[in-house]
């Protein structure tokens, strides 16, 4: 095997904790405005999966593809996606990059790299499949492209029929799995029945790796190596994470179904309260250097939030009403 | 001689020859050539760009959707339009909203060798041309003649949007065309593929030539009927149609599809609002029976419109 993994750094550790620490406080901004009742539809927070998140789209390199998920918040602000554009996705702004045509997580730049998820779990695991095939066929080498999604996810065809062509082509693809407990208010126990999921991975044929969740320096050293491992031609590589979703499926939902002994076990920890007891414990970064951290994203997601609510919506005058990009093959009978 | 099946063949060999973005994927194409042979010794000819996928439609179609976002050019083969059910979320919820949602297109052409032929049975026969014209995104073909079968791939895979493209089985071996043709008409137009002045028998696929050979049945009788060969189902040429009701005055039409919101229906729905006033009488519509296709071949043979049933509902439109 090629080039030995790089060890993750202080700065890498400090660098990821800002990102997480920015979709922290992006999130509980989405979820004040969802409860103003400023935000059109659903919100959807990644709280407590953001150090696993993070890793993931900290680690891609510009030309990596990446289908994140509906808790990737913060992978997705690591990977290239701005404040800007998650609050004019939430708040229905046409600037913004769905232009009101979709909203919440269902956002991407699929030409740059950043698929657009759509909500039918599993199915951006063939997706990233195709594009990095199509990337080999252009004779490209040195891509990764990463997709995640939860424990439910794993349950569906699509995961299984993506992971397993991928392996039969040995793409550089990575599938992070967060084993967040529930899919949406179904427990492991009604999930799947295997002892494990990384179990899975023997079964595909692929690499499997265990990261705990709520450790930044394991998210960080573990993906790492999935991604390195991946990019140096070692095929797909399944990465299993632990971890609890510490909010509601989406902010409807008071989560009344997470067992007590969950919240109050490991798994229970907040990543990003663990993070910060880490950077202060190891004196790299001092109380003040966390205050001024948080107040600076404090400073930029309330800037922005104010900005997009200035902005305008979609004018459905404006709309060309059409799902096709060829002129021609356009029509629209029986509307007025 | 070049059949409708070898027509798809060379027509996926042009666009491989002159197009490098292309490539093709699906089960059992490769070396061995395809179910039905739609790319015999391709693989050969493309080294590294006619591959095998594992069973799972699914992925097939999904890996086609995200090789078209790097701005590949993928034809992916279903072995049957039938299990095009297991890639249909890949292909209305993923492939059809790409571009309303992202603005990037998502030039797929996902190959369905649809239809019914002798002994198919109900899981090797079905015409889901109507099931995948429902959802806004998506453009839906049904080539009934062997240039049509040729220039309307090669159109698909020059189309920035994702094409279903409904080749019928039952015409892969017998429909023969000399040459293939250097223009055609584009997609999204119809042709009238026979004239006449008694009534429009508007129909789609293998149905064309049971309409074409009713036609002749009745012009024995004196009685001419226009047919009009749909070609692309969406998007649906309604201006060639309301011409053609516009002369004839009456209007039937065949499908081989089952009924409920089929092709058929939505043709009449179009007629019937847009040019009621063209008609002489109530429209009439040929469906395939309200069951799955049947295996047994006297079964299957009056489960579907043929000549005689279309010729026999054409003399009840025209009274004779």
């Amino acid at each position: 095997m090629a080039k030995p993994v790089a060890p993750v750094s202080t700065s890498d550790y400090i660098k990821a904790y800002r990102v997480m620490l920015v979709s922290r406080v992006l999130e509980d901004k989405l979820a004040a405005l969802y409860r103003a009742g400023m935000i059109k539809g659903g919100v959807f927070l990644g709280k407590g999966q953001e150090a696993l998140s993070v890793s993931v789209g900290i680690q891609l390199r510009r030309g990596d593809l990446f289908a994140p998920l509906i808790r990737d918040q913060a992978g997705r602000l690591a990977f290239g996606d701005t404040v800007l554009d998650t609050l004019r996705t939430y708040l229905g702004s046409a600037l913004g990059s769905m232009r009101g045509r979709d909203g919440n997580i269902h956002r991407g730049r699929p030409r740059d790299g950043y698929y657009a998820m759509i909500s039918h779990l599993g199915a951006m695991v063939p997706a990233v499949a195709g594009g990095l095939l199509a990337r080999r066929l252009r004779g490209e080498s040195g891509i990764v492209g990463a997709t995640c999604l939860g424990d439910g996810g794993t349950s569906t065809g699509a995961f299984h029929e993506g992971l397993n062509a991928a392996a039969v082509d040995k793409l550089p693809l990575l599938v992070v799995v967060a084993n967040n407990r529930y899919a949406y208010s179904t427990p492991n126990s009604r999930q799947y029945a295997c002892a494990d999921l990384l179990d899975k991975a023997a079964g595909y044929g692929v690499t499997g790796h265990r990261a705990d969740g709520t450790d930044l320096a394991d998210c960080l050293r573990t993906l790492r190596t999935a991604i390195h491992q991946a990019r140096e031609g070692g095929g797909p590589q399944l990465v299993v994470a632990d971890l609890l979703r510490l909010v509601g499926h989406g902010e409807h939902d008071d989560a009344s179904y997470v067992e007590e002994s969950l919240k109050k076990s490991r798994l229970g920890a907040d990543c990003l309260q663990l993070a910060e007891s880490h950077l202060l414990d190891q004196k790299w970064a001092s109380a003040d250097d966390l205050r001024s951290w948080r107040n600076e994203a404090e400073r930029e997601v309330n800037a922005a939030a104010d900005r997009v609510r200035r902005e305008p919506i979609p004018d459905p005058a404006e709309e060309d009403w059409t799902a096709l990009s060829t002129a021609t093959m356009r029509e629209n009978p029986g509307t007025p | 001689m070049i059949t409708y099946l070898e027509a798809i063949r060379l027509a996926q060999q042009k666009a491989l020859a002159t197009d490098p973005r292309v490539f093709l994927y699906g089960q059992d194409i490769g070396t061995f050539g395809g179910a039905f042979k739609a790319t015999k010794n391709l693989s050969t000819e493309f080294p590294g760009r006619v591959l095998d996928s594992p069973l799972s439609e699914d992925a097939i179609v999904g890996i086609a959707i995200g090789a078209a976002i790097e701005g590949a050019r993928p034809i992916v083969e279903m072995q049957f339009a039938d299990f095009s059910t297991c890639g249909l979320n890949q292909i209305v919820n993923h492939a059809a909203t790409l571009f309303y949602r992202t603005g990037t297109p998502c030039p797929i052409v996902v190959r369905l060798p649809s239809g019914g032929t002798s002994g198919g049975g109900p899981f090797h026969s079905q015409s889901l041309e109507a099931v995948y014209s429902h959802w806004p995104g998506l453009v839906v073909l049904t080539p009934a003649t062997v240039e049509d079968a040729y220039s309307m791939l090669l159109e698909s895979v020059a189309l920035d949007d994702p094409v279903v493209f409904c080749e019928h089985k039952f015409l892969y071996y017998h429909l023969k065309a000399e040459r293939l043709p250097d223009e055609a008409l584009p997609i999204g137009k119809a042709r009238i593929a026979r004239p006449g002045r008694d009534a429009s028998v508007v129909t789609h696929g293998a149905m064309l030539h049971e309409s074409l050979a009713a036609a002749e049945l009745l012009a024995q009788d004196g009685f001419e009927l226009e047919v009009v060969d749909l070609r692309s189902v969406k998007p649906l040429d309604t201006d060639t149609v309301l011409a053609s009701v516009a002369r004839t005055g009456r209007l039937l039409c065949v499908s081989e599809e089952w009924p409920w919101g089929g092709v058929a229906a939505e043709v009449i729905a179009r007629v019937s609002t847009e040019g009621f006033g063209l008609l002489d009488a109530a429209p009439v519509r040929i469906n395939a029976k309200d069951t799955p296709v049947p295996y047994h071949p006297e079964l299957w043979a009056v489960h579907r419109p043929t000549a005689s049933t279309i010729a026999a509902a054409a003399r009840q439109l025209l009274h004779i």
